[in-house]
C-alpha cells in the first residue's frame, strides 16, 4: 500500500488546483484520476470563460470565490503560462425587461464586488462587438477568456514539479477507514492508497465518493450543456464573451457565444438535466436550437462555420424542479473527519478553482500544522507554439531544431516538435486527446483528416506503439483493430 | 541573419501542391517555355491523394491505360524527369503576397522558413474531406468515427485497420471504393447510408464496389445518431422525408464498431485565401476565368482546388493548361481556354438494370444486350460490346491491393491482368501472406498466385 499524507481523488480543475496549492507545503500528495489524463471530465467540456462573480447570489461562496478568482487568473495563467485573454464581456438585452434583468445583474455584481459593470447603450455596444443585435446591454471589463484544459495540465505538471504524484487510469472503487484517523482508498486496478486526508475532487462522481469514504450522500443531478465550435474564419466576428441577458430558468447562463484563445468562437450551451453522469451525446433538436439563438445574437453566423460540437455536463445541487444553483460545498465534513468535500463545484468552478483551493488549504492548516517547502517552484513554462510566434522567431527555431519546420497540423499549423512535446508528457498519456489538448492537432476544419495519420504514424513508428493500442481518450476508447497485414 | 531568412529566389512559375495537377501543371510550364519552375508539396513524396487510391480507373484519358493511383501518380511524375523542375517536399505554404508583378510564397520545410518571389502561382492545392462536425451528426462522440480519406490512407498506406463493423455514411466514390476495399482486408461493411434517393458516386462503383460484394445500400436515409460511449457501438439511423427530415418511427440501430464519412469533398483553399484569391462563396472553389486565372493576375488555378472534378485525368489535363496560360501571361501571349463540358461524362447513380457501363474509357457507354436481337446497343464502338459480353458471363477485375514490405511500408501492388470478381477475396487472402522486401521497382512482379485456373502474376504498382 502507498501511503500518503493526502489523496486527492479527481484531476479536473479543482483537483489540479487543490494538489498545485498543497504542493507548496511538506505534504506528501498523491492524485488519483480515473481517466488516462487531467481535464477528462467537467473540466474539458465548458465555455472556457474567466466569470466576473455578478451571476451568482451575494454572500455565497460560489460569488465570493469567482470574484476572487477572476482578480487572480491573469497573475496565475502568467506564472503557469497558461493563454489567457481579458476580453471582457457583454450580456445583451433584447427588450425592456432584458433590461430591467440586466439592472439587477449589475447590483448583484457591485455587491458581489465585481469591478467596472456597466450598462451600455446600443450605441456603445456596436463599438464594443459590432454585429451584435439587442437594445442595449451590460458590460464587463473584468471577465476573460482562457484555455481550460492547458490550466489543468499546467496546474497538475506544477504539481507534479513540486513532488505530488499522479495515478492515472485509477479509478477509486472503496474507500475504508484505516483507523480512527486514516482512509484506505482502493481503485480498480487492485491498488492501495492509504492516507490521513481525503480531497474528494470528483466532480459528477463527488457525491458517490462522499458516500464511499462515509460521509454524506450528496444528490448531484447531471445537467447536460451542448456546443458548437466554428471555424477560426469566424474569429474576427466576436471580440468578446455574448450572453443574452439571464431569463428565468434551470440553473445555466443561456446560449452564448464565446471566443476562445485559440480562435475558434463557441456556441453554447444548452441546459438539459439527464438520467446519467456520462451521457454525453449532442442531440439533434438541440443542436439546431443552438445555431437558431446563436444567429440571433450574431446574425453573421453562418452554417458552414460549424466544424464541430461537444457536451458537458454540470454537476449541479439543485435538483430540476428548483432550477437554479445551489452553493458549492466545500468542507471538512464532521461526521468524517479527514474527508473534505468539493461538492456542486459547476460553473464559475473553474474560475474559482485555486480560491477553492486555498479554502482547502486552510480548512487544512486548521487541522494540522502546514509547513511551506523552500524549495517550492512557482513557475512553469509551456512548450513553445510556433503559430504564436513571429517569422523570425519562426525561422530561428527551425534553424535549432527542423522539426519545427515539418508541419504537421495544416489547420492551426502545429510542427511535429510540437506534437512530439504533447507525447512526451510527463503524465505518459498518450491517447490522441492528451495529444490534442496540448498541441492543438485535430481541432481545425479538417477534424484531424490531414493530421490523425500522420500522428498515428509517429505513435507506431517512433514510439513504438501498436495501432491497437493507441486509443482516443481512456482504456475502451481504442481507435483501430490493429494492422491490416 | 540567419540562412532561413534571408535566402530569395526568382522563379517564373510556382506550383504549390504536386497532385496530378500541380504535376501537369509544372510540365505544362516547363513546355510553354518556362526557365525556372518550382513545385512545392507539403507531403514527403509527389503524387498527393494517388498515392492512397490503390484502386484502378486512373489513366484512361490521359494514357488510355487502367492504372492505379500510385501507377498514374509515378508515370505523372517521370514526365517530368530531366526537365528541370524543383521539386520541394514535406513544404507548406504558409502565405502569398500577391504584388503587382511579383508574388512572394512564404514557405516552412525543415530546410527552414524562406521567402520565395515568382512571377506566377498555380494553386493545385485540391481538397479536403466534409467532416462529422461540418454536418452536425447527433450522438456521442465516441472512436471509431474516420472519413472515408483518413480511412484509405490509413488501410492503404499506415497498415492500420480501423476497424471490423463498418457502417458508411455517404455514397460518394471514395466511401464506395472504400466499402469494398474493407470488405477485401476482412472487415464486414453492414451498410451504405446515403440522404439523397440516389448513390452520389459513379454508377460502376455502385456496381463494382457494393453490387460486387452484396453490401445494402439504404438511399432517402441518415445517420440520426451516433452510439457509444468510448468506442462506436452502433448508429442509428432513420429514412428522411422530402424535407430531407429524419421521420420519426423509421429509425433502425445497425451495431458497428466503425463509421466512415464519405460526405462530400470542399476545395482547400486556405493558401488562395493569404494571397487574397476570390472564392465561390458556396463550394469554397477558387474563381477562375476561362483561362483558369484567378481573381488576382498572375495567380492561377487547376483540379479540386478550383471545382471537384470526378477523375485525375481531367485535372491533369487542366494542370497542364494553367502551366501553358502561366507562361503565356507572363509572355503577354494568348492563352488557351478550358472547356467546361471537358469532365467526365461517365453516369452516376443507380446502374440501371440490364445495363452494363463500359469503363473501358471515360465516355462510359451504357450498354445493354438485346435477347432478342442476341446484340448489344448503347456502345458506340466495339470494346463495349466485348467488355458487355464478359461482364453479362464472366466478370472480370483488376485484383489491386498491398503487400507487406519487410521494413513494415505497405507496397501497392496489382494483378497484371484480370481476374475472375468471384476469385478476389481468395487472392486478397494470399497476397496477405506475403512479405516483399525492397528495392522494388513498378511493374516487378512480386509473387505468382493461383485462381484456381490459371497463375496469376501480381506485379508492384507503386516504386519503394
Amino acid at each position: 500500500m502507498e501511503r500518503s499524507d493526502v489523496v486527492i481523488i479527481g484531476a479536473g480543475g479543482v483537483g489540479c488546483a487543490v494538489a498545485r496549492e498543497l504542493s507548496r507545503y511538506k505534504l506528501n500528495i498523491t492524485v488519483l484520476e480515473k481517466e488516462c489524463d487531467v481535464a477528462g471530465g467537467i473540466s474539458g467540456r465548458n465555455s472556457a470563460v474567466v466569470h466576473a462573480g455578478f451571476n451568482n447570489v451575494p454572500g455565497s461562496l460560489m460569488a465570493k470565490l469567482c470574484v476572487e478568482g477572476n482578480q487572480g487568473f491573469e497573475a496565475l495563467c502568467g506564472e503557469l503560462d497558461v493563454p489567457y485573454k481579458k476580453t471582457g464581456k457583454l450580456l445583451v438585452a433584447f427588450d425592456e425587461n432584458d433590461m430591467e434583468s440586466l439592472r439587477g445583474v449589475l447590483a448583484q455584481g457591485e455587491a458581489n464586488g465585481c469591478k467596472g459593470l456597466r450598462l451600455v447603450g446600443a450605441d456603445e455596444m456596436k463599438d464594443l462587438a459590432p454585429g451584435i443585435g439587442g437594445i442595449g446591454g451590460m458590460y464587463s471589463p473584468e471577465t476573460a477568456v482562457f484555455d481550460p484544459f492547458l490550466y489543468c495540465i499546467a496546474l497538475a505538471e506544477n504539481a507534479l514539479a513540486n513532488g505530488v504524484q499522479f495515478r492515472f487510469n485509477s479509478e477509486v472503487v472503496s474507500i475504508g477507514r484505516e483507523s480512527s484517523d486514516g482512509f484506505i482508498v482502493k481503485t480498480a486496478g487492485g491498488s492501495e492508497f492509504g492516507c490521513r486526508l481525503l480531497i474528494n475532487c470528483a466532480g459528477l462522481s463527488s457525491g458517490r465518493i462522499s458516500e464511499m469514504a462515509g460521509g454524506p450522500a450528496y444528490r448531484l443531478y447531471p445537467c447536460r450543456g451542448e456546443y458548437f465550435i466554428l471555424d477560426k474564419v469566424a474569429d474576427d466576428l466576436l471580440p468578446m464573451p455574448v450572453y443574452p441577458a439571464p431569463r428565468k430558468g434551470i440553473g445555466g447562463l443561456g446560449v452564448h457565444l464565446t471566443p476562445t484563445t485559440a480562435g475558434n468562437i463557441i456556441i453554447g450551451p444548452s441546459a438539459e438535466y439527464i438520467s446519467q453522469i456520462d451521457d454525453l451525446s449532442c442531440t439533434k433538436p438541440v443542436m439546431d436550437g443552438l445555431y437558431a439563438e446563436a444567429k440571433a445574437l450574431l446574425p453573421a453566423i453562418e452554417r458552414k462555420m460549424i466544424i464541430g460540437s461537444y457536451a458537458g455536463i454540470r454537476p449541479k445541487l439543485a435538483p430540476p424542479e428548483e432550477g437554479g444553483y445551489r452553493d458549492f460545498v466545500i468542507k471538512e465534513e464532521e461526521d468524517c473527519p479527514g474527508l473534505v468535500n468539493l461538492i456542486g463545484i459547476e460553473s464559475p468552478g473553474l474560475t474559482a478553482s485555486m480560491p477553492a483551493a486555498r479554502m482547502v488549504r486552510r480548512i487544512i492548516g486548521d487541522r494540522m500544522p502546514l509547513e511551506e517547502k523552500e524549495d517550492f517552484i512557482a513557475a512553469r513554462k509551456a512548450p513553445v507554439r510556433f503559430r504564436d510566434l513571429s517569422e523570425e522567431e519562426q525561422a530561428e527555431l527551425i534553424c535549432e531544431d527542423p522539426e519545427y519546420g515539418e508541419l504537421i497540423c495544416r489547420c492551426q499549423k502545429v510542427t511535429k516538435r510540437e506534437i512530439r512535446n504533447a507525447i512526451e508528457n510527463p503524465f505518459g498519456a498518450r491517447s490522441i486527446s492528451a495529444i490534442k489538448y496540448r498541441a492543438w492537432a485535430t481541432t481545425g476544419r479538417c477534424n484531424g483528416g490531414y493530421c490523425l495519420t500522420r500522428i498515428v504514424d509517429m505513435l507506431i513508428h517512433e514510439y513504438g506503439m501498436k495501432p491497437e493500442e493507441i486509443t482516443y481518450r481512456s482504456a475502451g476508447s481504442e481507435m483501430f483493430d490493429g494492422k491490416v497485414k | 541573419m540567419n540562412r532561413s531568412e534571408t535566402s530569395t529566389t526568382q522563379y517564373d512559375v510556382l506550383v504549390v501542391g504536386a497532385g496530378p495537377g500541380g504535376l501537369a501543371a509544372a510540365k505544362g510550364a516547363r513546355e510553354a517555355g518556362a526557365e525556372r519552375v518550382l513545385l512545392v508539396e507539403r507531403d514527403s513524396r509527389a503524387g498527393g491523394i494517388l498515392n492512397q487510391c490503390i484502386h484502378d480507373g486512373f489513366g484512361i484519358v490521359r494514357y488510355r491505360q487502367q492504372l492505379t493511383g500510385p501507377e498514374y501518380a509515378l508515370k505523372a511524375e517521370a514526365e517530368l524527369a530531366d526537365m528541370g523542375i524543383e521539386l520541394l517536399t514535406g513544404c507548406h505554404v504558409l502565405r502569398i503576397d500577391a504584388q503587382e508583378h511579383v508574388h512572394v510564397v512564404t514557405v516552412v520545410s525543415a530546410d527552414g522558413l524562406k521567402h520565395i518571389e515568382t512571377g506566377t502561382v498555380i494553386l493545385a492545392t485540391g481538397c479536403r474531406e466534409r467532416t462529422r462536425g461540418a454536418i452536425a451528426i447527433p450522438g456521442s462522440r465516441p472512436a471509431g468515427v474516420f472519413t472515408a480519406g483518413v480511412t484509405q490512407n490509413l488501410v492503404n498506406v499506415r497498415n492500420v485497420m480501423p476497424g471490423k463493423r463498418v457502417v458508411i455514411f455517404g455514397s460518394g466514390d471514395v466511401g464506395m471504393i472504400m466499402a469494398r476495399r474493407l470488405t477485401l482486408e476482412g472487415a464486414h461493411v453492414e451498410a451504405v447510408v446515403e440522404i439523397f434517393p440516389q448513390p452520389a458516386g459513379l454508377s460502376r462503383n455502385v456496381s463494382q464496389c457494393l453490387y460486387d460484394y452484396d453490401i445494402p445500400i439504404f438511399c432517402s436515409h441518415t445517420i440520426s445518431n451516433i452510439i457509444g460511449k468510448k468506442r462506436l457501438e452502433a448508429v442509428e439511423i432513420s429514412a428522411l422525408d422530402q424535407d430531407m427530415q429524419p421521420v420519426s418511427g423509421t429509425e433502425r440501430l445497425i451495431e458497428c464498431d466503425t463509421l466512415v464519412l464519405s460526405v462530400g469533398l470542399i476545395p482547400e483553399n486556405e493558401v488562395a485565401q493569404t494571397a487574397g484569391v476570390a472564392l465561390d462563396a458556396k463550394t469554397n472553389g477558387v474563381i477562375t476565368d476561362e483561362h483558369l486565372q484567378t481573381s488576382i493576375c498572375g495567380i492561377f488555378a487547376c483540379g479540386n482546388a478550383r471545382r471537384i472534378m470526378d477523375l485525375a485525368d481531367f485535372v491533369s489535363e487542366q494542370g497542364e493548361m494553367a502551366g501553358r496560360n502561366a507562361v503565356a501571361y507572363l509572355r503577354g501571349a494568348e492563352m488557351d481556354t478550358w472547356d467546361e463540358a471537358r469532365t467526365s461524362s461517365m453516369a452516376k447513380g443507380f446502374p440501371e438494370e440490364g445495363v452494363v457501363t463500359c469503363t473501358l474509357c471515360p465516355t462510359g457507354c451504357q450498354v445493354r444486350f438485346n435477347e432478342e436481337t442476341g446484340e448489344y446497343e448503347g456502345n458506340k464502338c466495339k470494346r463495349g460490346a466485348q467488355f458487355a459480353e464478359q461482364e453479362r458471363t464472366a466478370p472480370k477485375r483488376i485484383l489491386t491491393t498491398t503487400v507487406k514490405l519487410a521494413d513494415g511500408r505497405l507496397l501497392p501492388v496489382r494483378s497484371a491482368f484480370p481476374v475472375s470478381k468471384q476469385k478476389l477475396p481468395q487472392l486478397v487472402r494470399q497476397t496477405s501472406e506475403i512479405t516483399v522486401s525492397p528495392p522494388v521497382k513498378c511493374g516487378e512482379t512480386v509473387t505468382t498466385l493461383q485462381d484456381g485456373e490459371r497463375e496469376v502474376a501480381v506485379v508492384a504498382a507503386a516504386e519503394m
